[in-house]
């Protein structure tokens, strides 16, 4: 088993640093869920599908992240609070590159 | 009044096998949803994806599972609210509640089952500093009635299919149609967008982008909205604005009817039957919790099965009853079908 850290700063500018296994198939979305770092229903809603961007985060490290989708560019269009930096959660996948990535939790919508 | 024996607040996967389960025990069914159609987030939000975790269909669009689910429940003739929200819920003293939509429509059941997914959906209502101020006064997140839009200027936000079909769909009714979206591209079904080019080549529509809708104006109604499009500012006289930014799912009014609320779900007793803090309410699928719940929906078909033996018992506390294989019961419906297995043949054998 291996892990990366992750730093997320929550809805409410609380950092939180957490271990996210890279051999889960796991997203940071699913991080987010899987430590309570915002609640049950206001992240995820769609379950993963680039669908929702209720796990709209900004990225604020300088990790090398892969190239949005169509998908996710298509709902970072659509979705309010978008940074240039924004991102959809669901999308950037735990892998050992990104280990001390930063992010905070965009506002719900 | 709308009466019935059990009411489902919640029309998508779970809600909608409730009516079955509560059929082959002769109960009737009522649903209310928030949404103008029965699937939940199922139709709403992804009816064009394949689901792999239905026992016995290896894949499954979830459009269509709802319409499978919709077939099998036809016999037991489920009435529909639709494009309505359960807003208030009164206890009789004849133990029955009254549910009452926000639209005023109401209706009276012994056991109300909420299967409210993660609540009802509502739209995404865009950062414009005084839109709240505009609501029903030219702005609206909906279209009710195209009609109110006949020969009038209309500005239309959003880049999917509900943007696309409306501005489609309003190109014949209003004088002028204005299509806004932060990107030059579209996210929706591929004639959609070949059709709205069509329309903008004929002059149908007026499309501007990549831009934005930043600030409305008006006296006692919207008069005029202000786009910003790189360094450039278009002030454009409207009579309507209809942002369609998407929906999203909010618990709402459930969460002050008195239920346990944690994590922004209903607690439920799972050891047993899947009812409330308050006897003759249940929560099942999506939008309850206990411990080791997930959030599958053939957890919620378990649960909505359960359930309907509860609610049997608390109809008629006298009665005894003991379950039934379809097999060998059949189904029959409150239309007169009647299913069931061939009788076997019996023949000797000379």
């Amino acid at each position: 088993m291996s892990n990366i850290k992750v730093f997320i700063i929550d809805r409410d500018g609380i950092t939180h640093e957490v271990d996210a296994p890279t051999d889960m198939n796991m997203n940071l979305m699913e991080v987010v869920r899987a430590y309570d770092i915002a609640p049950e229903g206001t992240i995820g809603v769609c379950g993963g599908m680039a669908m929702c961007a209720s796990c709209q985060c900004y990225i604020e490290s300088d990790h090398d992240l892969p190239e949005l989708s169509d998908d996710e560019d298509a709902m970072l269009a659509e979705a309010l609070y978008v940074e240039d930096n924004s991102r959809l959660g669901c999308q950037i996948h735990m892998v050992p590159e990104l280990d001390g990535l930063k992010v905070t939790l965009a506002p719900e919508s | 009044m709308i009466k019935t024996d059990i009411l489902i607040i919640g029309a998508g996967p779970t809600g909608l096998f409730t009516v079955f389960e509560a059929g082959l025990l002769k109960l009737k069914c009522h649903l209310i949803d928030a949404l103008p159609q029965p699937g939940g987030q199922c139709s709403e939000i992804y009816p064009k994806k394949p689901i792999y975790d239905i026992p016995a269909f290896p894949e499954v669009l979830a459009g269509d599972l709802v319409d499978n689910l919709m077939k099998q429940i036809a016999p037991f003739q489920p009435g529909f609210t639709l494009g309505e929200r359960a807003q208030t819920i009164e206890k009789q003293d004849d133990d029955t509640f009254i549910v009452t939509t926000n639209k005023g429509t109401q209706h009276q059941a012994p056991v109300v089952a909420i299967a409210g997914g993660l609540g009802s959906f509502e739209p995404r209502k865009p950062l414009i500093e005084n839109i709240v101020a505009y609501e029903d006064r030219g702005v609206a997140y909906i279209i009710r009635d195209p009609e109110i839009y006949r020969d009038k200027k209309v500005v239309i936000a959003g880049g999917g299919d509900s943007a696309l079909d409306w501005s489609i769909f309003l190109s014949d009714v209003a004088r002028e149609v204005t299509l806004v979206h932060r990107r030059n591209e579209f996210r929706g079904a591929l004639d959609s967008v070949e059709k709205v080019q069509e329309l903008k080549n004929r002059g149908k529509i007026k499309l501007i982008t990549p831009a934005e809708i930043t600030k409305l104006s008006g006296d006692k109604k919207l008069e005029s909205v202000t786009i910003v499009r790189g360094e450039e500012q278009i002030n454009l006289e409207v009579d309507h604005f209809i942002p369609l930014f998407g929906l999203a799912p909010k618990l709402g009014p459930i969460a002050d009817w008195g239920l346990e609320i944690e994590k922004n779900a209903i607690k439920v007793n799972n050891s047993l039957d899947y009812q409330t803090n308050i006897p003759g309410i249940y929560a099942i699928g999506d939008v309850n919790t206990y411990p080791g719940k997930l959030k599958l929906i053939l957890c919620g078909f378990h649960e909505a099965t359960l359930m309907c033996q509860s609610a049997y018992q608390r109809i008629f506390p006298d009665k005894r009853y003991v379950m039934k294989y379809t097999t060998v019961g059949g189904v029959t419906g409150f239309d007169g079908s009647k299913k069931e297995a061939p009788k076997a043949v019996i023949k000797a054998i000379e």
